[in-house]
């Protein structure tokens, strides 16, 4: 019977990495604790919702951990693949809401491929440097940059600015990692900064204003300034200590817009503080330092880009959230990474600690 | 070279690792400057974004004490409060008003009279003012609205107290009414440093009681601190102020008295002034035609304003307080008081009437109302059967100076000081008077008219009803005054109104006795207004009088059936009653009602009779032509 047990709990538990998966369930666990507080501290269908979202990126977290690496980069083309023509499929055929085609019909379910590509395109990039290794060429990364280029392109065009942004630094980051030249990446970052007017021109007018209201808020206050000027009253107002759990005013009040999902730091901030912020930082920290730390000790060219990206990544979420809801970066649809309400975003992010899981954990029979 | 070929993997995966750290370090420097400005927003600036928020979430709501009732002196309400919802536009937050206004037409009835009435209101107010464009909803209608609430910004289901006069147009003019509070009132609330007061108000007394006792009855304003949240509604209550409801008032007024006279004067306009003559206590106020004061409370829609405002009859003229008439022959029992004091006539003193006078070195006489004379007559007959002849040569001896020093003193041309706003001063002719106002000297022939009521004088109802008073109270001056008590709100304790009225002054007894007594034969066969007091159980005191609307050459006929209605001259009736221990004293003008023993005196029968006796009103008929008529 022990034996039994012991059997399931090895079946359930041998590829999670353990600081990783205690720090995601605090994180989560704090998640639900504020969501249950923007919904006013009396109603459990949003905090049940994140739970029952949580319990199934869980499961795809764990099923994800038990894929091999080896497997994974099998996957990586047709996934890739698979997701390019679904962006096609959605600027072709997409449903239009809120303003942006986005959404693909398949007939049985409607799908938002720009998330099969979070993960699909550092998955790609990560295999094609990996089948490249040891003879790299500057050709290379020219196909790389292709590679992703062309989702984010589409993805932009949608548009979506704030995924784009994150499927594109998360390839730039495989990029970066590969070993591109400091040279060549400052000549595109110089060439990128002389891009900037064109892109501003290509810009669409509620992104230019999200560009324009971050410089001055208080431009427009009732309108795209408000979010920002919202939060950081909301923020500001919380001070070193914060008003203590469900006691916020400014979140509990409705004065936050999307309290919930992209802005949900400005309710913990107000509730928490600036103790409860840094202590977040704290956590986000210690998920970051261990995915790096997975990267770093990946056995594969494969596995150490991807681990890295995916890290980098969930750091490059982090620190647009926070500055966007603190009035330093635009403001970009990007939720704060295991906290906010929702269950794609924590379904991908899971399944990319999932990733990281499977790459700690097999590193050990890929040496062998 | 630029594009550099790792062929070794040791070296690739230092170049990795050397990037890791690299990145490593940059991600710590992007938390550290993440921290540095969550430590700006919350601890450097900590103080200016808590205010920021207190602000953002607590909003002071005054909360609207209840306005006091007006109550008759036997407590019947005049003046209530009911609370309704209405339905209100904030104009300025609505982007196509009409359309919205089509639109809500399909949910609840809006009226196309609600729809002007709420324009007019627009001009009037301002665009971020709240206006009600449908009071009294039903619950039904409250709830189709609140299903399509989300379709009509800028609109607002409220619960509002409304103010309702029960009795309508029923003293009207006294109890006044409220209305939206407009510019000139807000410039008066601004004056008296009221403002915090009138926070949330938006109405205020206009006229009468309602707009004279204003302070009294609007009350303290009470105020809640509320959270609010991001669209404005209110979510809980932190501090709260009550509100103190504003004082009851107790009138004078008997409604059921006042119900009398008005239908008294049935189709006539005119005014009606009854008091008591102890204490000036006004129990009946009428001034006819009167309005109805509840189209007002909400704003009157611009086709019921229009008749009021453009009706010949002027029905919002409080007739009462500010119809200025020529007192005629009601003057007389005052002249007559003058010669007994004066000396100039006793009672014994006889004058043959031929029917006229004639003013010593002029030619032109002075007719009486009556061709060819009274035959002798005494003071006494002189009231009795109104013979001007007598008081044409009265006037003459007395003169102008004594007759205005006499008259001023039983309040004719000046305000009685009662208690509503409004009243004129009406007008007691004087030799400086007319050098002021026509730069001309006082000629003896402006006496003589002077003596009979006509000529420069004029009263108002009002001051002839305080002047009978006197005569029937032994020339105690009283202010007239409609309020009795005010009901404190918090104790429910009466205090009583108090006035001050004007110092008394000595009239020998005898001589009021005299005058008491001719004014009562006046109600007997043989008088004026004898048809009036006919079959009466006790005796009035009146006088009987007529003002010439149009001025006739002397020496012409008036010729009654000629005259269009609205040249016929005014009749004019005062009295009180009984004539032996003095309960009540009226003025009645009715005007265009040609002879005042014919269409005034009956009317203060019926008051009387309801008044003394409980008995509600037989009509006299008043269309037969009276052989002891008027003067």
């Amino acid at each position: 019977m022990k034996k039994a047990i012991d059997a399931a709990f090895s079946l359930v538990a041998r590829r999670l990495d353990a600081p990783l998966t205690a720090t995601i369930v605090l994180l989560v666990a704090v998640g639900i604790a504020v969501i249950y507080s923007t919904s006013g501290g009396n109603a459990f269908d949003r905090p049940l919702g994140q739970l029952r979202n949580f319990a199934v990126a869980l499961t795809a977290m764990w099923l994800v951990a038990n894929i091999t690496p080896q497997q994974l980069m099998r996957l990586a083309l047709p996934v890739y693949i698979v997701g390019l023509a679904l962006l096609v499929g959605v600027a072709l055929f997409g449903d239009i809401r809120n303003g942006a085609r986005r959404w693909l019909n398949l007939g049985f379910v409607t799908i938002q491929p720009s998330e099969i590509m979070k993960i699909g395109v550092p998955l790609a990039l990560a295999w094609y440097f990996h089948k490249r290794e040891e003879s790299l060429r500057i050709v290379d990364y020219a196909v790389a940059v292709l590679l992703l280029a062309i989702p984010a392109g589409l993805i932009m065009r949608q548009p979506d600015l704030g995924t784009a942004l994150l499927i594109f630094s998360s390839g730039f980051f495989v990029i970066l990692l590969a070993g591109l030249s400091w040279k060549i990446l400052i000549s595109l970052a110089v060439a990128g900064g002389a891009a900037l007017p064109f892109v501003w021109g290509m810009l669409h007018d509620y992104q230019r204003q999200r560009i324009t209201t971050l410089l001055d808020p208080s431009s427009d206050p009732l309108g795209a300034g408000y979010h920002i000027i919202q939060s950081t009253i909301a923020i500001g107002s919380g001070g070193l200590l914060g008003k203590g759990w469900l006691n916020g005013t400014q979140g509990q009040l409705d004065f936050i817009p999307e309290r919930s999902t992209d802005f949900i730091l400005a309710v913990f901030g107000e509730e928490f503080g600036l103790i409860g912020i840094v202590a977040l930082c704290a956590l986000y920290l210690v998920i970051i330092a261990r995915g790096l730390m997975i990267a770093m000790n990946a056995s594969t060219v494969f596995s150490r880009l991807l681990a890295g990206a995916i890290t980098l990544t969930f750091f490059t979420y982090i620190f647009v959230n926070m500055g966007m809801v603190s009035g330093i970066l635009p403001v970009v649809g990007v939720p704060l990474p295991l906290i906010s309400y929702g269950g794609t975003a924590l379904l991908s992010m899971l399944v990319g600690f999932g990733i990281l899981m499977s790459i700690a954990s097999h590193k050990h029979l890929v040496a062998s | 070279m630029i594009g550099q070929t790792l062929r070794n993997r040791e070296a690739e995966f230092i170049v990795f690792r050397n990037r890791l750290v690299l990145v490593s370090l940059a991600i710590v420097v992007l938390f550290v400057l993440l921290v540095g400005r969550f430590v700006y927003l919350q601890v450097v600036m900590r103080d200016h974004y808590h205010t920021l928020a207190e602000a953002n979430r607590i909003s002071v709501v005054p909360i609207v004490p209840n306005r006091g009732l007006i109550l008759d002196r036997n407590g019947a309400v005049l003046a209530a409060n009911y609370s309704a919802y209405t339905l209100e536009v904030t104009p300025g937050k609505v982007q196509n008003l009409e359309q919205a206004l089509d639109d809500l037409g399909q949910i609840i009835e809006v009226s196309p009279r609600d729809r002007r009435r709420f324009k007019k209101l627009i001009e009037e107010s301002r665009n971020f003012e709240s206006l009600p464009i449908r009071s009294r909803l039903s619950e039904i209608e409250v709830a189709r609205f609140a299903a399509n609430r989300y379709r009509f910004p800028g609109f607002e289901i409220r619960a509002r107290l409304f103010r309702q006069y029960p009795y309508g147009e029923i003293a009207s003019h006294a109890i006044g009414f409220i209305g939206r509070i407009n510019d000139a009132d807000l410039k008066r609330i601004e004056a008296a440093g009221s403002n915090a007061k009138y926070k949330g108000t938006d109405h205020i007394g206009k006229l009468g009681i309602e707009g004279s006792y204003e302070a009294e009855l609007h009350g303290v304003t009470g105020s809640e601190q509320v959270e609010i949240d991001a669209g404005g509604r209110a979510i809980r209550s932190l501090a709260r102020s009550e509100p103190v409801s504003g004082n009851n008032l107790v009138l004078s007024l008997d409604i059921n008295l006042q119900k009398v006279a008005e239908e008294a004067f049935a189709d006539h306009r005119g005014a009606l002034v009854a008091i008591d003559p102890k204490t000036g206590e006004v129990l009946a106020l009428v001034s006819k035609p009167g309005f109805d004061p509840n189209l007002f409370v909400d704003g009157i829609d611009p086709a019921n304003w229009d008749v009021l405002n453009n009706s010949p009859d002027t029905p919002l003229n409080n007739r009462a307080l500010r119809g200025q008439y020529p007192p005629g022959s009601t003057i007389k029992p005052f002249m007559a008081l003058l010669a007994l004091e004066s000396g100039k006539r006793t009672p014994d003193y006889s004058i043959s009437d031929p029917g006229y006078w004639t003013l010593p070195g002029v030619q032109r006489p002075f007719r009486d109302w009556k061709q060819g004379g009274h035959g002798s007559v005494n003071l006494y007959r002189s009231i009795v059967v109104s013979c001007d002849t007598y008081f044409y040569g009265l006037a003459n001896d007395v003169g102008i100076d004594a007759i205005y020093r006499f008259m001023t003193q039983f309040g004719f041309g000046g305000k009685t000081g009662i208690d509503i706003d409004g009243e004129v001063p009406g007008l007691q002719p004087s030799q400086e008077w007319k050098m002021q106002r026509f730069k001309q000297k006082w000629y003896s022939g402006d006496t003589i008219s002077v003596g009979i009521g006509q000529g420069y004088v004029l009263a108002t109802p009002l001051q002839l009803a305080a002047a009978t008073a006197m005569v029937a109270n032994g020339a105690i001056p009283v202010t007239p005054h409609l309020l009795r008590e005010i009901q404190d709100s918090r104790s429910g304790a009466r205090r009583p109104a108090s006035f001050k009225a004007r110092a008394p002054f000595n009239i020998k007894p005898e001589h009021l006795k005299l005058v008491q007594s001719a004014m009562a034969d006046v109600t007997r066969p043989g008088g004026t207004a004898a048809r009036a007091g006919a079959g009466a159980p006790y005796a009035i005191a009146g006088k009987t009088g007529t003002a010439q609307v149009v001025a006739m050459k002397q020496g012409e006929k008036y010729d009654e059936k000629r005259v269009k209605e609205r040249l016929r001259d005014h009749a004019l009736f005062i009295s009180y009653a009984p004539a032996g221990e003095p309960r009540l004293a009226v003025a009645i003008l009715v005007e265009n009602g040609s002879h005042g023993g014919a269409t005034a005196a009956p009317i203060a029968r019926e008051l009387y009779d309801y008044f003394l006796l409980g008995k509600l009103p037989v009509r006299i008929n008043r269309a037969g032509g009276d052989i002891e008529e008027s003067d």
